[in-house]
């Protein structure tokens, strides 16, 4: 129904070269047992494409289906102010089916961050508006539910199995 | 109407019929006590089935867009009152869900949004202003999640033309 009505920037989270043909945008969630799906179609469509794939990655946290999605992104957020982000992207959704308070202060631990400065991003709520804004922007994109992709900024609606967005991929990124 | 066309949407400029229907088994809601403030209606097919969840799940999220336009939302599908209510809790949705179980679908039909061959609603979205009349409407392929984009954008314009 509409494409991305904010564009990629310095602001978001971004795995690959700005020289990329083709840009893969996720809206996703970290607790949506189909962003988990994705999360490994992605890894080996990155492998599959090398650098004519760059991937972004926004928050979509469905909070009242899962009482963790919301905890996980803002740790998320925490991670990248550290620098971390993916590391913690990663994480989260290798331990999807494991999402708790404690757990979450493990990862941080396991990732080597500065765990009382991460309790104190998270109790403290520092990075809930930036999660809501991601929400937000997709909701006025039309993101209708998790994960949402786009594709060099245009609504992807198609099937998002690997062999379905590796043709789409690839017929863009030349 | 024929029962075998696609049923045609009340078009924006129309007065929203104005319907009561039971939201639990001892309260019933009319679209009229909403005089004053945007209504948001969305018909959908049936509690339960997935995209309906995932639709009224994103709307559940924009609790706080709907306030701050002081928007009531209202989901309406032909399901029984404690469907209704088992869904709600589930779900946790803090909006109310309406009845249209008897006589069954007359306000999809009186919104031109009822599918008389499966017995259910369309997957329909109507605006209505604070004056009662429809101002966007919107019918979704009936296994498509229609999102909130079409719902924020309309709820802004109205917010926007009362501004002064």
């Amino acid at each position: 129904m509409s494409d991305l009505t904010v564009p990629v920037s310095e602001a978001d989270h971004i795995q690959g070269s700005a020289q990329a043909t083709v840009t893969l945008l996720e809206y996703g969630d970290y607790q949506c047992p189909y962003c988990g799906q994705a999360y490994g179609i992605i890894k080996d469509l990155q492998a599959a494409l090398g650098g004519k794939l760059r991937f972004v990655f926004r928050n979509f946290p469905l909070t009242k289906a899962h009482p963790y999605a919301e905890l996980a992104a803002e740790a998320a957020e925490a991670a990248a102010a550290a620098g971390k982000f993916w590391e913690m992207h990663d994480t989260l959704y290798e331990n999807q089916r494991a999402l708790s308070e404690e757990s979450i202060v493990e990862f941080a631990r396991k990732l080597g961050l500065d765990v009382p400065q991460f309790a104190e991003d998270i109790e403290k709520r520092r990075f809930r508006s930036r999660v809501r804004k991601d929400f937000m922007n997709g909701v006025k994109s039309g993101v209708s539910g998790t994960p949402g992709f786009f594709i060099n900024g245009e609504k992807y609606d198609e099937s998002w199995d690997y062999d379905t967005l590796l043709s789409a991929l690839s017929r863009l990124s030349g | 109407m024929s029962a075998l066309t696609t049923a045609t949407p009340l078009q924006p400029g129309t007065m929203a019929p104005d319907f009561t229907l039971a939201t639990t088994p001892d309260q019933k809601v009319s679209l009229s006590e909403f005089r004053g403030r945007p209504v948001v209606l969305a018909f959908y097919p049936a509690d339960w089935s997935p995209v309906c969840g995932d639709q009224l799940g994103l709307y559940n999220e924009l609790k706080e867009e709907f306030d701050r336009y002081d928007a009531v939302l209202i989901g309406i599908s032909v399901d029984g009152i404690w469907c209704h209510l088992a869904f709600a809790k589930e779900r946790a949705f803090h909006f109310p869900l309406l009845s249209d179980f008897e006589p069954k679908g007359a306000t999809a039909k009186a919104y031109g949004v009822y599918r008389a061959k499966e017995g259910e609603t369309e997957r329909a979205l109507f605006v209505i202003d604070r004056e009662g009349a429809i101002r966007w409407s919107y019918v979704s392929p009936i296994g498509i999640n229609p999102g909130a984009d079409g719902i924020l954008r309309e709820l802004e314009r109205l917010a926007g033309n009362s501004a002064k």
